[in-house]
């Protein structure tokens, strides 16, 4: 665990939930950009949120529902049952790596370019560089 | 190093509790407690060593922790200095506790497909946590779910229901813990499940008291290293006979006639007509294990969106720099947990088909002993020295997990309690850090203390189902609130409130009316029909051994005949022990639904207890006044708590 650097010691400490950090929040919540990343990135989260769920949840149904399918054997005494198993830790690797990726390139240069503008937020900026 | 330097006068009782707890284990009279179990007793020094040097190395990392937790950031979050890597390994170590390290290779060894099935749930659960947790509650919390409920919700309110919520969800978890960790370690190495309980209780407790979050999260990393390479070794060595191809491993499990005995088993009379391959090939196709899908449905649920509540895992979030290296540890974890369930494939079938599904479940029912049974046959079976070493390696390890997930738990209610109860509600946020590290310090001490109670107390009591219980009110409970919170413009107190009540209530509640407990007049009615069976069952089966002619035949149907009059045994103290009971603890003669997974129901009432609570309440101009700024910090991270020095 790495200790603080010097530039993180020196980092302020800013409030946690008061409105006294001078910020205007109603103006960087009504700034197109921001309205922007938003759209874009709950569009994007929820949809492989929804993707994700319901591949998950043919597994229990097709195992329930569709023995014969799932016995059938493709290589060897593998069948379709354990494939298909297999293929869900896959999936769910494929879609953490995509969502990653989208956010690294995509979402966080959006909120740091916000977070320039709106400026004087010192420490916060490399919060997002990291 | 000098004495004197030392932040904490505690700490040279840490040092003290250290070499007590190493000289207790390393003491010959401890040596003639590791008897009984299924380490031989003439190898129970290599147990004792391997002991030692897991818990010694936990030991040195707490008492170098404790130097630098002086700070309230310090105990509950680590100083934020963990990295995204290492809290990946942390998260793996919170997440795979006994019951997956050993529950889910022993269900692939009895069941096959299904219990690889059940391994999936646990990892996709992880996308719930990257996708809409990880990120925004590292941007507006602290240290506590309270934290984040009480952002723009009425903050005594919210921490008060968010740390009586967080503290139940544990209890459930721990209490599973604490028991199946006694019961295992017994198993194993033959210690007293009292005396285990105690050294698992003492040693976590040493862990977080002295250590706070630093030595947790170290615990945590040092726990799933080893897991997984005690893992990656198992898979190795079975899997490497038969050049790790796939379909050869599998060929040759379904291939043994112990597998093919087990499908006949399971199956019963409906094995009838199927030749040895059709059995074989059955242990890999699904139905030996799960049979209501719709349970199976329900236990999915709780598992995808309870992990994303579970107080201990959110706690974990808060140690990182920022919400971009909270996405990095999501994405170690994933690997992490991912890559170990792919491994418990071959670890889980390798048991079946090199020790056999009736000598697993003839040390636990549960199957919990196929992993630590692989490892010693892999080195070389139980008579030899590397074989036993390799089980004593693998129980240790199995050990030190249960240690790892308690002191998480530990971590987390008692930062519930300090943070939330004591400093939240009790002192109005007044306190100074040194005031509230002491608090969390006490907490802590309260919180072990009682998880050793309920772990001597419910001795011998089924906990199983408490794991899916925990899930389940984490995800009917926690996750309702903290998402619409989050995502939910109109959400205030008065949602917050009726959700954690009507989630929290609606899970425990379906569990109480459930299959799960027991039902006296059922258990009567079943031990009488054994009783009823079992002079014409008793009378075929003598006839079979006077038949027999061969000696092998004979054994065999001599063996079938004790078994039955065991079973007859069985069901007669069955039919005493419940003789003057009728109803079940909440006084029903018959469960009231069919599914032992509350999930299915629960998790929608939680969503609509926030959504009716939160439209019923009265206009919360803090809840509507603080939701743009909520809104902002949680997609930008801007002014989100940040790495600080001491």
């Amino acid at each position: 665990m790495k200790r603080p650097n010097n530039n993180e010691r020196q980092g302020v400490v800013m409030s946690n939930g008061s409105s006294g950090s001078g910020i205007d929040w109603l103006a960087i919540d009504a700034d197109p950009r921001f309205r922007e990343l938003h759209r874009r990135k709950t569009r994007f989260l929820w949809t492989l949120m929804a993707i994700s769920v319901v591949c998950y949840f043919l597994l229990p149904i097709g195992a329930a529902y569709f023995p014969k399918s799932f016995g059938r054997k493709l290589w060897g005494p593998v069948n379709v049952g354990i494939l298909f198993a297999l293929s869900e830790f896959v999936i769910a690797w494929l879609i953490a790596f995509v969502y990653s990726r989208q956010a690294s390139r995509k979402f966080d240069p959006m909120a740091l370019e916000l977070i320039r503008s709106v400026g004087a937020l010192g420490s916060t900026k490399k919060t997002l560089q990291q | 190093m000098r004495l004197g330097k030392f932040a904490l006068p505690g700490l040279r009782r840490g040092a003290v509790l250290a070499s007590t707890v190493a000289a207790a284990i390393a003491s010959p009279a401890a040596c003639a407690m590791f008897a009984g179990g299924a380490v031989p007793e003439r190898f129970g020094w290599l147990a004792v060593v391997v002991f030692a040097a897991i818990i010694g190395l936990t030991m040195y990392v707490t008492y170098r922790a404790a130097r630098r937790v002086t700070s309230t950031q310090q105990f509950y979050a680590a100083g934020r200095s963990v990295s995204g890597l290492q809290n990946g390994w942390a998260i793996a170590g919170d997440y795979l506790s006994a019951a997956s390290f050993l529950g889910i290779a022993g269900l692939i060894s009895l069941y096959g497909y299904d219990g690889f099935m059940y391994s999936v749930g646990w990892l996709v659960a992880y996308i719930t946590v990257l996708l809409v947790i990880a990120e925004p509650c590292r941007n507006i919390g602290k240290y506590t779910l309270g934290d984040i409920l009480a952002f723009r919700n009425d903050p005594k309110t919210a921490k008060l229901m968010a740390a009586m919520s967080t503290i139940i969800v544990s209890i459930f978890y721990l209490t599973a813990q604490m028991v199946g960790g006694g019961v295992l370690v017994k198993t194993l190495i033959g210690i007293d499940y009292e005396i285990s309980v105690i050294v698992v209780g003492v040693l976590m407790l040493a862990y977080v008291v002295f250590g706070g979050m630093v030595a947790t999260t170290w615990v945590q990393i040092i726990k799933a290293v080893l897991l997984v390479a005690a893992s990656i070794l198992l898979v190795i060595c079975t899997w490497a006979p038969y050049g790790f191809s796939l379909p050869a491993f599998l060929q040759a499990v379904v291939g043994d006639p112990k597998v093919q005995a087990q499908v006949a088993k399971l199956l019963g009379d409906a094995a009838t007509g199927m030749d040895a391959a059709q059995l074989g090939q059955r242990f890999l196709e699904p139905g030996l294990y799960l049979k209501n899908p719709v349970d199976q449905i329900s236990l999915g649920m709780a598992l995808v969106f309870g992990t994303a509540g579970l107080p201990h895992i959110l706690m974990r979030f808060f140690t990182v720099p920022n919400a971009h290296q909270a996405r990095v540890s999501v994405l170690w974890a994933m690997a992490i947990i991912g890559g170990f369930y792919v491994l418990t494939l071959i670890i889980g079938n390798g048991a079946a088909l090199h020790v056999g599904a009736a000598a697993i479940a003839g040390f636990d029912k549960g199957g919990n002993m196929a992993g630590p049974l692989l490892a010693q046959f892999i080195g070389g079976g139980a008579e030899s020295a590397l074989g036993n070493f390799f089980l004593a390696f693998v129980a240790a390890v199995a050990f030190a997990t249960i240690v790892a997930v308690v002191a998480g738990l530990v971590l987390a209610s008692a930062s519930a309690m300090s943070h939330d109860i004591w400093v939240g509600v009790i002192k109005g946020e007044r306190a100074t850090p040194a005031e509230e590290v002491r608090a969390a310090r006490i907490s802590a001490m309260l919180v072990g203390a009682v998880a050793i109670i309920i772990g001597i107390l419910a001795k011998g009591q089924n906990v199983a189902h408490l794991v899916g219980l925990a899930f389940a009110v984490a995800a009917s409970s926690n996750l309702p609130c903290v998402l619409l919170t989050l995502y939910w413009k109109r959400c205030n107190t008065g949602g917050i409130v009726a959700g954690m009540i009507v989630g929290t209530v609606a899970a425990i509640g379906l569990v109480l009316v459930s299959p799960n407990m027991t039902y006296p007049q059922i258990e009567r009615a079943n031990a009488q029909k054994v009783i009823d069976a079992a002079p014409a069952k008793l009378e075929t089966l003598q006839a079979a051994i006077d038949d027999a002619t061969e000696a092998g035949a004979k054994e065999k149907a001599a063996k079938a005949f004790a078994k039955a009059k065991a079973d007859l045994a069985a069901a007669q103290a069955a039919q005493e022990k419940f003789a003057d009971q009728e109803t079940s603890l909440v006084g029903l003669e018959k469960p009231l639904v069919s599914l032992k997974n509350p999930g299915l129901y629960s998790i929608p009432l939680g969503f609509l207890g926030v959504i009716f609570g939160s439209l019923l309440w009265r206009r919360d101009r803090r809840a509507s006044a603080m939701w743009e700024e909520l809104y902002v910090r949680q997609n930008t991270g801007i002014n989100s708590e940040q790495a600080v020095g001491h």
